[in-house]
């Protein structure tokens, strides 16, 4: 194990008070009773916290709002991954004593919000993509979710896509935070409507309004508090482009990258991982993830989730909540695959709880595939 | 046309000027770099690949494949909306760059339109300002 495995622990999690379809709560707020309820969950108080650690606001927004007046603040804004990277970031500021108790904040009104954020027209990709139509995550991804398509198959990967959906829905039926909590067949996800081909709608994530928080410290401090110090054992960061136009390669991601350094950190292998969190912004997000992870070869993730595998009673427990698919997605997703591994390495999980989880991997995504954060975390 | 367009433009940029010029003559430019030998999209005056500043304009040839795409059935703002269904598409030049664009000239649906078909450039005189390099099936 490299140095920095296992010298800080998470030792709070939480959502904000209700997640989904929350109109009468505004992004701040949600970040504030997240942070609320994370500290309330870890035994400490808002006047320990001296890290503090947000993306989409800057962090003087979230520390004037919350009255936190940190000495080390980390705005790093890098998409839905932000906060994944976020936990990597709190514990090499720990280890470096710039920091003991870190919050790491998310609060956003993605269905609710009164007004909507615009966006700079000098980025290259407003004045390179935005003109022909190439606007958002699902164009974007479903660009590339077309050449993987065309390279590995497109019977297969359809097909791939559907198991996802449906396994991710079935989480989300044992999960009373979720939002869609009805059961979901094969031939809803066939039916359901185009929204940019090769996706339906339900290769699609959710449009939340949600919050929620993390609360990291040192290893001693983790051993002082009333719950089990949740270990981060590695942590990797990493981006290969902004536009999608710049991707690499669209059917391999950053966690190419993350993943191998995160395992590598904390001196395990993909087999000894007993839960894994993978951003499920698509169905595609999932299967090019598991493969760049390094789970499954290239063009093999249609096999490795095939028979409802990652489903409830499957072979590989994935994305546990619901996912992005189904649980909650407000525009910025991964601390919210932070905060569901932590609970079933707690033993926190209720109806959807997984037997004798002691590892989980979670990789966060941002941006058009453009930046991957892998943490692994684990107990004992 | 140009009074009524309701799409966003782009908000050219110094280091762009040129090739929104080019391309209102109905021409595609590209940043070629002198020193690593590599074209690239988009431009930029120091090369993203050796970061040399030894860089000139060389005009494509409008031709090349098409290496992914997507097709609009949900317009991503309201002014999209009224125009679907609608290509999106990633295009590899010829020259090596790959850049995006919008198919046009044929049917929006996955039967027509087909990862690694061969495109050339075609222009879209959207404003009096600003010309739009779009593809279509080569002919």
């Amino acid at each position: 194990m490299a140095p920095l495995s296992k010298s800080a622990a998470i030792v709070g999690v939480a959502e904000s008070d209700e997640i989904g379809n929350v109109p009468g709560k505004s992004a701040l707020q949600l970040h504030a009773e997240a942070a609320y309820n994370a500290l309330e969950d870890a035994g400490l108080s808002k006047a320990d916290v001296d890290g503090l650690f947000t993306a989409g606001y800057s962090t003087y927004d979230t520390g004037e709002y919350l009255g936190i007046t940190p000495r080390y603040t980390d705005s790093t804004t890098v998409g839905g991954s932000s906060f994944v990277i976020h936990v990597g970031h709190a514990v090499a500021a720990i280890a470096a004593g710039m920091c003991e108790v870190a919050l790491i904040t998310h609060g956003q009104a993605g269905r609710s919000a009164r007004a909507r954020v615009e966006r700079d027209p000098n980025l290259p990709t407003l004045q390179y993509e935005s003109p022909y139509g190439i606007i958002g995550p699902p164009i974007a991804y479903s660009m590339a979710a077309s050449r993987y398509m065309h390279r590995y198959g497109e019977d297969r990967t359809r097909q791939a896509f559907a198991e996802i959906a449906v396994a991710t829905r079935k989480w989300a039926t044992l999960n009373p935070k979720a939002m869609m909590r009805e059961p979901l067949s094969f031939d809803d996800y066939h039916d359901s409507r185009w929204i940019s081909y090769p996706f339906h709608l339900l290769d699609c994530c959710l449009v939340t309004d949600a919050g929620a928080a993390v609360v990291v410290t040192s290893a001693e401090r983790a051993r002082s508090l009333p719950k089990e110090p949740v270990w981060v054992l590695g942590a990797a960061e990493h981006h290969d482009h902004a536009s999608i136009s710049q991707m690499p390669d669209l059917t391999l991601t950053p966690a190419h990258v993350t993943g191998p350094a995160a395992l590598a950190m904390a001196g395990v292998t993909h087999g000894d991982i007993d839960l894994t969190m993978i951003y499920d912004s698509f169905t595609y997000t999932v299967l090019v993830t598991l493969e760049s992870l390094g789970y499954c070869g290239p063009g093999e993730g249609p096999d490795f989730v095939a028979d409802q595998r990652t489903a409830p009673g499957g072979g590989f427990p994935l994305n546990t909540s619901g996912g992005g698919l189904s649980y909650t997605h407000p525009g910025m997703y991964g601390i919210f695959l932070v905060v569901e591994a932590v609970r079933q390495l707690r033993g926190e999980a209720g109806d959807r709880q997984v037997q004798n989880v002691g590892l989980s991997l979670v990789n966060g995504t941002g941006g058009a595939l453009s930046s991957t954060g892998t943490v692994v975390l684990g107990v004992g | 046309m140009a009074d009524s367009y309701d799409r966003p433009l782009p908000v050219r940029q110094p280091e762009s000027d040129f090739y929104w010029e080019r391309a209102k003559a109905h021409e595609l430019w590209l940043r070629h770099c002198n020193a690593c030998g590599q074209t690239y999209f988009y431009p930029r005056d120091i090369c993203p690949h050796c970061f040399s500043r030894d860089v000139e304009w060389r005009q494509a040839s409008g031709r090349g494949t098409l290496h992914a795409f997507g097709i609009v059935h949900r317009g991503p703002t309201p002014a999209f909306r009224e125009h679907v269904p609608y290509v999106v598409a990633l295009v590899d030049l010829e020259e090596g760059p790959r850049m995006p664009t919008n198919l046009v000239g044929v049917e929006p649906d996955a039967e027509h339109v087909h990862v690694g078909m061969a495109l050339e450039v075609t222009f879209d005189d959207v404003t009096d300002e600003i010309t739009l390099p779009k593809f279509r099936p080569a002919g």
